[in-house]
Formats: structure tokens, sequence, C-alpha cells
């Protein structure tokens, strides 16, 4: 049962567990939460970016039309930076990807250069008045193209990134085993689409050195800060960023405001004065960062029963022009190309490609969509073709406690996937649907009917030792008016992060809600506690926040401020003589990687999650043969989380990325044009409104808490996208009967060519 | 006034306004940069995606499709009209309770959308919900508790 | 985007004889703006060329509906809300609201005009083919008069309409139908606020078992709304036990031109025509010769 807290002022703790109302909620109901297209300037001006439209090429000139005052214009473009001896390139994984255009093009919206002006409607008149000179070149926008290598786009070879994750040896198993199924799977791009485009607003203080304040719609805080500090060279204590109200970002807003950040600086440091830069609906969908386009290319051995011998996968990710996330959104990938299931030999051979397309980046799942999509269709193709039950295929090959991972990591938790599985299959009535359609089907209607299920599991936090690299910081510090204040870098959008940690120290501290408060995300005030991405917000940084509540009790304990045991009354007392006298107490914890995970970063073996939340969800559809349209009648969502913070947002989380998923799954079509998106209108990038979907029904489990969680949580911010996809192209073969659906988005176009192919005499 | 400029004068939440405005000028800019109401928000600026949903004179309407010289004249309730005094309406509140909003992007409009909707149909069904407010895009929510919301705060009087 | 508005102009006639005046005077010159919600789209977009628009927002006398003995007519300036909220239009003209409901979402019906929707022209309109179906006629004015075209002369190319560059619709005029089988599908890109990608409507009058009148309006599937004229002969006259569907569908590629785009392919398009079509004839031999109205989605 959720338990709702009954309004009014907190004077008691509601920490883990309760539903607390969104202590952000009354802001955005009423209209107040200030995005960064809202927020005024003073003697401000506004930017834009002009860009390539060729995908390929070598810039000749630039060149300024007629019947624009350009002398009122502020032009930056890379010849600044350059001049300046500032660093062209954004910091990244491999630094590749240059701010502006130096002297080629390398995909189809590639930032040339900046303009800007106070008058909106003369920029963008002027923004059509340019005219940029360019030699085409041919571009390579095919993945097999790009991996034959006649003509290189970047990386080493066309690869940004390549590696195998090996267990066993299959070599020998194809020959033996009872059945071998092969099988190419196909994942289109897809657009974040949050409602708020991007943008940003950037002040520079002249001077040696200058001061840069950015500030607007982004992630993680201090990765737009290392940005502009590699792009300007400056002191870190130089450069400020701030988060301001952020309208949704699913990893869209992760990598991409550095650019846009380091733009709108550039201008300001330019003109002299502050810039507002913030894209419009058009230019935010064609040029910033999509999921990953993919190929699967699965082979997988079983024995007589279906039992798994031997699984291969050729994972293949479409990186665009430059590097960006591409190697570990590939690394997430290729992790979780087995899905949860059990299989003692496995090649997974994982490869990031070049192309002269957009680079695409972060969109929650990371990779996983992709390649659990690959492998859950996969299971249920393989079951068909064996005479097995897709549910008695997946039995009898769940993981469990001691079984092996595809990089050997072994199972600690004591998993009961088989139940969690059933469960799921009871709250859809997938038993009884499944007979009751089948019965259905084979009567008059056009409508046929069908059930599908998926079950995967999601890693929680940075792959690998990636969390150890980041090293991430928390605070929580004493204030004047007696609350404490929680110091980190987590950002808000959406999920409730703010409502979350301060139920977390509520809880560690038997303190009320109100007498916690959270610092903004300013890289002025809060330490980095990493980027707000990888399902690690409330696990791990959550956790840190956690301990470092603890610890300023214990401190304030020290300080012989506070005694145990005490009340609300007593402990805000004692935090505001600890403040007067010791001038602010603050407590640091600084991440410490368990020392029972090991990560052998080149072979990819080892211990790749500390933990996972694991899956079952259950669809129920319709398919209407005279349109081809699929409709999703009901859904089940079940998954195992270690514990629920605050059930009613965590439904939520599961709510909106089940959408997306199912968006993913069958309407959301990116159509490419030298590799450059051409539907990128809301009118034609199709998303569901509300009556397009039912109910998402969902249900938690809290069978195996994670001992390092806050409370037990683990993550749970990119699982609900990785279920949907498979689970309902699975209950469209159910419905249909035919096989041969192997790519998303299954639009109706796709499955009447899928329907006329499979029904072709000969 | 610039050349080519209207004088558009409407009533906003109540309170009579008197702005320069060029008559192509989009309402959604009038309401914004004109007279400084920043709730109403931008999406997509074709009428595709809701969140720049306003009243006007007793019906929702997408104002980045509104041109200036058609507002003359006209009641318009943002969503800085609803809560009077500080406190929320029923709605609002239903909203905060429920996890309606969750980047509160589309929130605005979306709460507009349900004010008329409610205002039409004081007790919708859930079928009803969900047509009254489909020309609202949210990405985040997956509509579950938007409708819950819609549900839970039944007919408060809307204010004109 | 927010389009150039600077450089616009914008007349606001307060009258029709006002607005046809100033059409007269200068033909072609002044766009006629009446809800917006088609114009604003390229125009904020910057993809509009128009900069001089005649706004027909004082001209209350374009708002009615009216009902007359066997007709009933809409004023140009009629909304989708209007016609969805009217008592006689619901009665009679099943295929007419359910047009108006699956127009976008309510916002835009709030504001999106029947008579702008037709004067923009687009062949994916989605109240064009209930309009073919019934049987409808517009009204045309200018300075040197009205003239009625029968509606489906209206549409004379992809977006050009037989408007003279002086004139103005101002009327749309339905036949009230006798008691009969109405249809109305539309197979949009979502359930709402969508493009349709096919839409289907029609309309039969059955006596003895035998159809005797009979129109199909199709939208998205050629360069202008069709009145499917092929399918119609193959149809009228049939009786309800025998109606000759393959027939029909083969007779409906000869009415229907459909393109691939950005929203949908050829294929789709004719496949699916011919599959609604065929819907459409089962449900009128299901029907028994009993008025009834089939509209999808509900």
């Amino acid at each position: 049962m959720i338990e709702f807290s009954k309004g009014g002022p907190a004077m008691k703790a509601e920490g883990i567990g309760f539903s607390v109302p969104r202590r952000e909620g009354p802001e955005k109901v009423t209209g107040v939460a200030r995005y960064v297209a809202d927020r005024i300037q003073d003697g401000g001006i506004f930017g834009v970016t002009v860009r390539s439209r060729v995908a390929h090429g070598r810039i000749k000139g630039i060149r300024f039309g007629p019947g624009i005052p350009w002398e009122e214009f502020t032009v930056v473009t890379a010849r600044d930076i350059l001049a300046q001896g500032w660093d062209n390139r954004v910091a990244s994984i491999e630094p590749d990807q240059p701010f502006l255009a130096e002297e080629f093009i390398n995909h189809a919206e590639e930032p040339i250069l900046l303009l800007g002006h106070a008058d909106r409607t003369l920029l963008e008149r002027a923004r059509r008045a340019v005219t940029v000179d360019v030699e085409e070149l041919p571009a390579v926008l095919d993945l097999d193209q790009a991996l034959a290598c006649a003509s290189l786009v970047g990386g080493k070879g066309n690869l940004f990134k390549e590696f195998r994750i090996e267990l066993g040896d299959p070599a020998d198993i194809w020959a033996r085993a009872a059945h071998v199924v092969e099988g190419e799977y196909l994942t289109g791009a897809q657009e974040q689409l949050y409602i708020e485009t991007n943008g940003m607003q950037a002040e520079v203080a002249p001077g040696d050195p200058a001061a840069v304040t950015v500030r607007g719609s982004l992630q993680c805080p201090y990765y737009v800060h290392a940005a502009l500090t590699a792009l300007f060279r400056l002191p870190p204590g130089q450069v400020r960023v701030l988060q301001m109200a952020t309208g949704g970002a699913f990893g869209g807003k992760e990598d991409y405001p550095s650019i846009i950040a380091g733009h709108a600086a550039l201008l300001a440091w330019k003109a002299g004065r502050p810039v507002t830069l913030v894209y419009d609906r058009e230019e935010d969908m064609a040029a910033t960062t999509k999921r990953h386009p993919s190929r699967s290319r699965l082979r997988t051995a079983f024995d007589a029963e279906g039992a798994l011998l031997a699984m291969s996968s050729d994972f293949v990710l479409d990186a665009g022009a430059y590097t960006t996330l591409s190697p570990v959104v590939l690394s997430r990938g290729a992790l979780h190309a087995l899905s949860a299931y059990r299989c003692p030999h496995v090649r997974i051979h994982a490869r990031a490609v070049a192309t002269h397309s957009p680079p695409n980046g972060a969109f929650r799942g990371f990779g996983a969509p992709q390649s659990l999509f690959a492998m859950e269709r996969h299971m249920d193709i393989a079951a068909a073709r064996m005479g097995l039950d897709p549910v008695e295929l997946r039995r009898r090959n769940l993981l469990r406690l001691g079984d092996r991972m595809a990089t050997g990591q072994v199972v600690t938790e004591d998993l009961d996937l088989e139940g969690l599985m059933d469960r799921a299959l009871a709250d859809l009535d997938y038993e009884g649907k499944r007979a009751a359609f089948a019965r259905h089907n084979a009567g008059p209607s056009p409508v046929k009917k069908g059930v599908g299920l998926s079950l995967f599991m999601h890693g929680c936090g940075f792959t690998g030792s990636g969390e150890q690299h980041l090293a991430s910081v928390t605070g929580v510090a004493t204030t004047a008016s007696g609350l404490v204040r929680v110091l980190a870098a987590a950002t808000e959008m959406g999920q409730g992060k703010e409502t979350v940690f301060t139920q977390i120290v509520s809880e560690a501290l038997g303190i009320p809600n109100d007498l916690v408060e959270l610092a903004e995300a300013d890289t002025r005030e809060v330490p980095n506690s990493g980027p707000t991405v990888a399902s690690r917000s409330t696990m791990v940084v959550g956790r840190l926040v956690q301990d470092a509540a603890l610890g300023l009790k214990r401190m304030l304990i020290q300080e012989r401020c506070l005694e145990e045991p005490y009340d609300a009354e007593g402990f805000r007392t004692a935090v505001a003589r600890a403040h007067a006298r010791a001038g602010g107490l603050t407590c640091s914890t600084e991440y410490r990687q368990p020392p029972n995970l090991s990560w052998d970063e080149v072979n990819y073996r080892g211990d790749a999650y500390p933990t996972y939340a694991w899956a079952c969800y259950g669809v129920e559809v319709s398919v209407d043969t005279v349109t081809w349209e699929v409709k999703v009648e009901d859904f089940v969502a079940r998954q195992e989380v270690g514990r629920v913070i605050n059930p009613v947002l965590a439904a939520g989380q599961i709510e909106g990325g089940v959408t997306q998923g199912l968006g993913w799954a069958l309407w959301e079509k990116v159509e490419l044009d030298q590799g450059r998106m051409i539907n990128n209108q809301m009118t034609n990038y199709i998303v569901p409104t509300a009556m397009d979907l039912p109910r998402i029904r969902v249900y938690f489990e809290e069978n195996n808490p994670y001992a390092l969680g806050p409370g037990g949580a683990k993550g749970l911010g990119e699982l609900p996208m990785d279920g949907p996809a498979p689970a309902v192209l699975n209950a469209i073969q159910d419905a249909l009967g035919v096989l041969a659906l192997r790519e998303v988005p299954l639009t109706p176009e796709r499955l009447l060519e899928a329907m006329e192919a499979e029904h072709e005499p000969g | 006034m610039n050349q080519g400029e209207m004088r558009l004068e409407v009533t906003v939440n109540g309170v009579p306004r008197t702005v320069a405005a060029y008559p192509m000028a989009r309402l959604l800019d009038v309401l914004r940069d004109g007279l400084g109401l920043v709730g109403t928000k931008e999406g997509c600026g074709e009428g595709e995606c809701g969140a720049c949903s306003v009243i006007m004179d007793g019906k929702l309407v997408n104002s980045c499709l509104v041109p200036a010289v058609q507002a003359q004249g006209a009641q318009i309730l943002t969503i800085e009209g609803l809560a009077q005094g500080g406190s929320l309406t029923r709605l609002q509140q239903a909203f905060v309770t429920c996890n309606g909003a969750q980047c509160g992007f589309c929130t605005p409009g979306m709460v507009l959308a349900a004010a008329d909707l409610l205002r039409r149909c004081p007790d919708p069904s859930e079928a009803e919900i969900r047509e009254g407010l489909a020309g609202n895009i949210c990405r985040c929510t997956g509509y579950v508790k938007i409708v819950d919301a819609v549900r839970q705060a039944g007919a408060p009087p809307v204010r004109p | 985007m927010r389009g150039d508005a600077p450089p616009c102009q914008v007349q606001v006639p307060g009258s029709l004889g006002e607005a046809l005046l100033l059409m007269g005077q200068e033909p072609g010159r002044w766009r006629p703006l009446a809800g917006g919600t088609d114009l604003m789209v390229p125009f904020a977009a910057g993809r509009l060329e128009a900069t001089r628009f005649l706004s027909l927002q004082r001209l209350d006398e374009l708002r009615a509906i009216e009902v007359e003995p066997g007709t009933i007519t809409f004023g140009t300036l009629v909304t989708y809300s209007q016609v969805r909220q009217h008592g006689a239009v619901q009665r009679h003209l099943p295929n007419l609201v359910q047009s108006a409901k699956v127009t976008g979402a309510v916002a835009i019906q709030n504001r999106g005009t029947l008579g702008g929707n037709l004067a923009n022209g687009s062949p994916a309109a989605d109240s064009p083919p209930s309009l073919l179906a019934y049987g409808a006629e517009v009204e045309l004015a200018s300075v040197r008069g009205v003239r009625w075209v029968p509606y489906e002369a209206f549409h004379t190319g992809y977006k050009r309409t037989a408007m003279a560059a002086d004139e103005l619709l101002t009327r749309i005029r339905v036949t009230v139908p006798a008691p009969g089988f109405h249809f109305y599908r539309k197979v949009g890109t979502r359930a709402a606020q969508a493009v349709a990608k096919i839409c289907l409507a029609a309309f039969a009058r059955v006596e003895d078992g035998i159809v005797r009148e009979f129109r199909v309006g199709l939208g998205s599937v050629a360069p202008t709304p069709v009145r499917a004229r092929s399918v119609e002969a193959a149809i009228l006259g049939r009786s309800l036990d025998d109606l000759p569907v393959r027939a029909a569908r083969e007779a409906l590629l000869a009415d229907i031109a459909p393109i691939d785009d950005i929203r949908s392919t050829a294929r789709y398009r004719r496949t699916v025509a011919g599959n609604v079509l065929a819907q459409m004839l089962a449900e009128l031999a299901g029907s028994n010769g009993d008025p009834q109205s089939f509209c999808q989605p509900q």
C-alpha cells in the first residue's frame, strides 16, 4: 500500500518508504519554476548557431548576405577560439569534437559559427542570410560502409571503441548443439524529446583571468564546468555553472550542454554582454544527440531441453561523427547483451562505429535497451523454433545465486527471477489470456490479440571502475537557522531527487523533512558528486549523502552540541549552535569502491556493476489487421529494486520510462537524410499522447536489498526503458504468428511489410 | 511603440493590461516577453505539444498559434492566474500530491487543460480525461499520475 | 520559432462587405486569416511567403450554424468544437462530428475553423472526406457577388482551390441526408494530435436491400481530397447480399494516387485504404439497410 503523508508542516520524520509529495511540486504547478528561457538578463543578447547542411566537406568560405546590419552582430568562429590560444575541442572521453568547425565538416548539423544580437527576429533572419561555401566530400553514412573502411571518418579504422567479452569457449558447441538459432536485430535512433529544449545563459566578466558563469538546462554541472575550464584554459575557480529548473533530460542534456555553454560563453566574451542561447525544437531535434541506432547479430546454441549452451553477439552502434559518450554506451550495451540468463560460453564483440552523422549520445538505458531488445526478442523466436513456450525457455535459463554472468561476475544475490516472472505473468493473467486469445484469433475478427513478456536487468551505477574514477564527493552542512543542508551536484529534472535526498537524511537523522534543505546545483556551492546519470543518484550519491548526514551527527555530538536521544527542536537548536560557534560544520564523504568488487577494464572481466535491478514486464496488445496498428491494452511492470525510497515517485519513474520504451517500440521513427533527422518537428516525430496508452501497472519487490544503497535501494531510473520494446514485439508475434519482427520502431508500415513478406509465395 | 505595432488590450488573470505588440506576434510571446508572464511555456512552436496552452475567452487554446491581433479584447487565463493569494487550487494540490508533475515543463499547459476539462465535464471518466488532455504532451510521467490528479481534483471553480 | 512579425500588416474588417471590398481592391494581396491553426505553423517556421493578412475575427455573421429543412449551413468561421457540440449536426451528420473530434485535440478544435481548413487545401485534412460523402456546396463571395460551387469541384490541385484571388469562402452547405448508413474512419499517426495517413468517409442509403445512394470521400491518398467515383459506380445499385468487395477494392486503385512521404508509404496507404474500404462495405452489408453510424476511433 502506498502511504501518503498527511499534508501540513511535517513535524514528523517521513523517511524511507513514504510517498512524500515532492517538495519541488508547488513551484511546478503554479508556473513559478524558472527555466533558462524564463530568465531575463539585463543588457543581454540572444545567440544562434549557424550549422552545416552538408554531411561531409571542406569549408571554403563564409558569406554574409545582404539586407542585414552585420555591424550590429557579434560573430564567433573557430578562428576566434584559436586566435586566443584556447582549446577548440569539447572535453570528453576523447576530445575530438570541435566547438566550432575549423576546416572540415563531419556531419550535417555541425556548428560552424555563432551570431549574437539583441533582436531575436533579426537574429533569425541573419541566420538564414549566412552562406557557408563547402566543397562537398563523399559521406560515409552506412554502418557496413564505415566498417569496410575505404574512407575514414574518425576513431581507429572508423571505430571509436571496440572490445570483446569472452566466457568459456563456444567454438565446438555450435556443431554439437541440438538447436542453433541466429538472428539480426535492428533498433533505430530515438529522440529524447524533453518538452523543454536545450538552452544556456552565459556571462563573462573580463579580467586576467576572466570569470565565466553559465546557467541553464543541464544534468551534469561538473561536466559543463570541465568543458569550460578546458575551452578557456581557466583555473577551476574562475568558472561557475548553475543548473536552472530543467524540463526533462533523459540523457539528452548529459553532454550536449557543454557545447551550448561553450557557445554561449564565447558569444558573451566577444559581445561583452550576457548571452541567452536557447534552441528551438527543430534545431534541438536535428542537431543534438540521440539514442544510438544499433545492429545485433545473435547466435545462440541450446541443448535439447532448451538450456543455453553458447551465445555470440556482434553488437554494433552507429556513433556518428565524434566519440562523445559512445565508448560507455557501447560498454553498457555489451554488458547487457546476454540479458538475465546463465550461459557458459559467451562471445560478445562490441563496436562503436564512426559515420558522418550528428553524434549520438546518452538516452535513458544507454545501450542496454538496444542489446536487451535483441536478446529478449531472440528468446521468443528461438522458443518458437524449438517448439518451446517462451516462458519455459526463460525459466530454464534464468540466473540464480552463484551463476556467472558474461564477464564472469558471480551473482551474489539470492535471486528469485522465476518467482518475479511468475508474479508478473499472474499480474497480466498471461496464461489465461494466451489461451483465450488463441481461440479468439482463430475466429473472424480482424483484431488479433496477443501477450508477450521480457525479462531483464539493469546494472546500477557506473560500469566497472567508473564510480572509482568519478570519486564522487558530497557533504551535509549546518546552517544558521538550524536546518541541515545537503551539498551534492545531483540535478533535479523531474525524478524527485530533492525529495528523495530529503527522505534519506530524514531517515538517517530521525528528523522532520522540513529540517532538511538542499543546496542548488551550483559548482560554487556543491562538490562534484558526479553526473546525474546511470541510475546512480539514489543508490550511490544518496548513500554518500546518508553517510555525510550520519557523519555530521557524530561531529555535532563530538562538539558537544548534540546529545542522544534528541527531538526535532533539540536537533535544530544543536545545529544552529554548532553553526554559530564553529562558523559552520560540514561533513564530507567521498566514494570508496567496495573492496569486494574487482574489474579488469582491458579484458572486460569481473564485476561489471555493484548490483542490478531485475524486472519482468508483460504486455497485452491488439493488432488491427485492417490498418496494422498495434494497441497496447494492458502493461505490467514488475521489478525488484532493493528498496523503494518513495513509492509514488518510483512508480512515476517506471510509468514514464515504460511510456518512452513503448514510444520507441511503436511510433518513434527517426527519418534520416544525409544522416540528419528530417522529421524534426513534433508533428512528424510521434510520441504517445494520453490517448495512446493504457495505465501502466507498476509493482515493486524489495527481496534483495542492496547493502550499500541507502535503506537498501538500488537504482531504477533507466530500468523501465529496457523492457517494453521486446515485450511488445513478442506480444505481436503471439497475436499474429509472424516471427520476422526484428526491428524497432515497428510502425504499421513495417508490420504490413513484414506480414506481406511472411506470406509471399515461394 | 515600434512602427507596425498595435496597442493590444487584453484582460489577463482578471487584470486589464495594455501592451504594444506586432499584430502577427504570437500570443505566447506577448504573454512571456510583453507581459513578463513566463509560466506559459514554448515546447514546440507548432501547436503540437500544448505546453503553451492558455484559456482564452473561456476556451483552451495553443497560444503559439494565436496571432496577437486576434487576442484583442480577450480574457486570458494563464497558469499564474489559477493560484490566488498563494494557496493552490484543488487541482494544483492534486497534481502535487499525486506526483502529476515531474520536470514541470508541460505542467502549466496540462493544469490549464485539466481545468478546462473539469469546467466542461465536472466528473470525467478516465477516457474523457485522456481525451481532454490529448493535446498536451508529457514526456516524463506516462500520464498515469496526471490522470489520477484530475480524477482526484473533482470540479473546482475556474476563475474567468 | 516565432515567425517574422514586424514586417507583417493585418487588416481587421468589421463586416463581410468590408472584407470583400479590401480583397476586391487588391486581389491576392491579403491572405485571409481565420483561426490561425494552419497558417501560424509555417509562419512561425519562417516558411510562409505571405506578409499581409486579412483577419476575419470580427465577422460574427460567419460563425453561425444554420439549420433549415433539408440543409445545414456552416459559416466559414465555425470551429470544430462548435461542430462537435451542435445537436442537429450530431443527429444528422455524424461523419462530420467525428472528423471534428479527430482533428488535433481540444485546443486546436477550439480555434480551427471549417472554412479555414478547406481553404488551406491540404489533402490530409480530416473534414473534407465527410463533406464529400455527404455532398456539400461552398459559397464563394466577392465584390462581384456570390456563387455556389459543389464541394467536390472546390479542390483543383495540391493546395489549390477554385477560389479566385478576390474570393472568400463564406459558407458550407450540407444537404441533410435521409436516414442511412454513415461511416468514418481516420488512420492517423497516433490516437490524437495526428495527421491522417488515410481517411475514409462514406454515406449510403439503402432501400429494399439495394444501395440507392452511395458516396465515398477519401483523404491523404491523392493531391486533393477525392470522391471515389469508380468505387461508387461499382457499388451503386447492388444488393447488400452481394456487394462486390473485390471489384470495389480494384476500382479504388483507379481513384487514388498515394505517395511516399514523411509520415507513411504509398504501399501502406494503398493497402490500408483498400482494407478500410472493405471494412466499410462489410459494415454496410451487416447493417441490413438499417440506419447506423460507424466511426473509428471511438
